[in-house]
C-alpha cells in the first residue's frame, strides 16, 4: 500500500501531496493541505458538512478518494468568497438571516446553496427545501437557512444588475 | 469511519479492468460513483484489497441515440439524466426518475452503471430499466455479452455480473408513439430511498385502448419486479374503464414485502398498491394526449 502522489488545483492554487489510497478527499484537504473549513460529520455520505465543488460540481469530498482527484479542479468553502476576507452573497446571506448556530454544517450548505443558485437564481420555497435535503443542520431547524437562500438569490441579483 | 487499506488501481481501457478483476477475483471491486461502495468502505460493511477505477476509463461515459434506443454509457453521471435534453425526449421516465435519487450532489458523482450493478431494491433506475426493457452490455475478460433487465436483478445487491465484468452501457427503447411513463414513490423524507414505489409504461392503439402495460414495484422484494397480473388486466382495456386503485391492489396481489424500520411488510403492500394506482393514471393520461 504504497503512498500515491497527487497533484489537485484548490481555490485556483495548485497543490501537491502524497497520500494513501483510502484517504478520502474531506481528509486530504483537512490533514494535508490544512484546509479545515471543510467539516466531516458522518463520513459516509449523510450530512453534507464536506460538500466541495469538484470540476465546478459540487460534491461529498468525503465520498471520493483523494487520488481520485488527481488533476481536478477543486473549491472549499475557504474559496467561495470573492477574496480572502470578503463573503460572498451566499454567506452574507447566511449571517444576515440566522442561517448558522454552531456552524458545523455552514460550509456543506453554503457551498451546496452556491452551486444550486448558479444553476437555479430564482427557486421557489419548495425547491429551495428539496435542494437542501442534502445537508443536515442539527441547530437552526433549516427556517434561517430557507430565508438566507431567498435573500442570497436577491444579493446576487442585486450584484449583477 | 475510515475505508480500510486497500490498493487502488486506474487504468484507461476496458480490457485492462476486466484483466484486473480477473487477476485478483473476489478480492477486487469495481470502484464508479462511489456513492454507495465508498460509505459502505467506510463503514467497514465491506473491503477489498484491490479497488479498481472505472473513473479514467475511456469510452464509458456519454450519451448517444441510434435506430431507436438510448445508449448511455456506464460511468455516466445521474445528474446527466435530468439535465440532457436529448433524454428527456427520447427516454423522459429517466429525466423523471434521477430527481429521486438522493440529493443532487450525490447523483453529481453517482452513475447510472453503478446504480444498476449496485442493485438495491429500494432503487429507482432498476425499477425503471426492468419496466423498459433495458439492455446492458457487458464486458468481461473473454470478451462481451448483454443482458436483458429481466435476467440482470438476482437478489439484494447482487445481479447476473460475473466478478470480472462490468457493465459497459446500458440501452433504454426510445418511447414509442402514444406512449406515457411515469414514477412514483413514498419516502420519509426527500432524497431517502423509497419505502415502496412504482413505474408504469404504458402503450395505447388507434382505438385508445391499452395496446402495452408495463409495471414494475420497487422496495417490496429482493429485486424489482414486475406486475404481470395486473399488466394483463391492463391490456385490451379503455382507459376510462380503468380502475386504477383495483390495478394497485392487483399488482400486490402475489408480493409479500418483508418488514424493517422504515416500515411493516403490510404498510410497504398499500403504499406500493397506492402509488401503483397512481403511476398507471399519469402514464395512461401521457399516452392518450
Ligand atoms: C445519502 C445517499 C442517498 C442515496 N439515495 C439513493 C436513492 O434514493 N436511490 C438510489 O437509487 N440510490 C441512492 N443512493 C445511491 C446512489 O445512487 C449510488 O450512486 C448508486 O447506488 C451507486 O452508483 P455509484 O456510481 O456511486 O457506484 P459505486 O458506489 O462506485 O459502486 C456501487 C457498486 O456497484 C459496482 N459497480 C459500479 N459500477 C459498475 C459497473 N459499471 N459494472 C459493474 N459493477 C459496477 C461496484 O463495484 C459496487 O459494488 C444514495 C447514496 C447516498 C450516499
Ligand atoms: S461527512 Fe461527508 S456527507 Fe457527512
Ligand atoms: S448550525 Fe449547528 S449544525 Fe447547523
Amino acid at each position: 500500500m504504497t503512498d500515491q502522489a497527487i497533484a489537485i488545483t484548490v481555490n485556483g492554487e495548485r497543490r501537491k501531496g502524497r497520500t494513501e489510497a483510502r484517504t478520502t478527499l474531506a481528509d486530504f484537504l483537512r490533514d494535508e493541505l490544512a484546509l479545515t473549513g471543510t467539516h466531516v460529520g458522518c463520513e459516509h455520505g449523510v450530512c453534507g458538512a464536506c460538500t466541495v465543488l469538484l470540476d465546478g460540481e459540487a460534491v461529498r469530498s468525503c465520498l471520493v478518494l483523494a487520488v481520485q482527484a488527481d488533476g481536478a479542479d477543486i473549491t472549499t468553502i475557504e474559496g467561495i468568497g470573492p477574496e480572502p476576507g470578503r463573503l460572498g452573497p451566499v454567506q452574507q446571506a447566511f449571517m444576515e438571516c440566522h442561517g448558522l448556530q454552531c456552524g458545523f454544517c455552514t460550509p456543506g450548505f453554503v457551498v451546496s446553496v452556491t452551486s444550486f443558485l448558479a444553476e437555479q437564481p430564482a427557486p421557489t420555497d419548495d425547491e429551495i427545501r428539496e435542494m437542501l435535503s442534502g445537508n443536515i443542520c442539527r441547530c437552526t431547524g433549516y427556517q434561517g437557512i430557507v430565508a438566507a437562500v431567498h435573500r442570497a438569490t436577491e444579493l446576487i441579483e442585486e450584484a449583477t444588475a | 469511519m475510515k475505508p480500510g487499506p486497500f490498493e487502488y488501481h486506474a487504468p484507461h481501457t476496458v480490457a485492462d479492468v476486466t484483466a484486473l478483476l480477473a487477476e485478483h477475483g473476489d478480492e477486487c471491486k469495481p470502484l464508479a460513483g462511489g456513492q454507495s461502495l465508498v460509505p459502505m468502505l467506510a463503514l467497514r460493511l465491506t473491503g477489498f484489497p484491490h479497488l479498481v477505477d472505472l473513473n479514467r476509463v475511456d469510452g464509458l461515459s456519454g450519451v448517444e441515440r441510434s435506430n431507436g434506443t438510448l445508449v448511455i454509457g456506464a460511468i455516466t453521471r445521474q445528474r446527466v439524466l435530468e439535465r440532457d435534453p436529448q433524454i428527456a425526449e427520447a427516454v423522459p421516465l429517466l429525466a423523471r426518475a434521477a430527481p429521486l435519487i438522493g440529493h443532487f450532489q450525490i447523483r453529481n458523482r453517482g452513475t447510472v452503471g453503478g446504480s444498476l450493478a449496485h442493485a438495491d431494491p429500494a432503487s429507482e433506475l432498476p425499477a425503471v430499466a426492468l419496466a423498459l426493457g433495458a439492455t446492458f452490455d457487458v464486458a468481461g475478460p473473454n470478451g462481451t455479452r448483454s443482458i436483458a433487465a429481466a435476467d440482470f436483478f438476482t437478489g439484494t445487491w447482487s445481479t447476473a455480473l460475473e466478478p470480472d465484468e462490468i457493465v459497459t452501457a446500458v440501452s433504454f427503447p426510445v418511447r414509442g408513439e402514444r406512449t406515457g411513463s411515469a414514477i412514483h414513490e413514498m419516502a420519509r423524507r426527500h432524497g431517502d430511498f423509497a419505502i415502496a414505489g412504482a413505474v408504469a409504461n404504458m402503450s395505447l392503439d388507434a382505438a385508445g385502448r391499452v395496446s402495452a402495460a408495463a409495471i414494475s414495484l420497487f422496495g417490496v422484494a429482493s429485486t424489482p419486479v414486475r406486475a404481470t397480473g395486473a399488466e394483463a388486466a391492463l391490456v385490451g382495456a379503455a382507459p376510462a374503464d380503468i380502475n386504477t386503485l383495483e390495478i394497485g391492489r392487483l399488482a400486490l396481489a402475489d408480493q409479500e414485502p418483508t418488514d424493517d424500520i422504515h416500515a411493516t411488510g403490510p404498510q410497504r403492500a398499500r403504499i406500493a398498491a397506492h402509488v401503483t394506482g397512481i403511476v398507471v393514471a399519469r402514464a395512461l393520461e401521457e399516452a392518450g394526449r
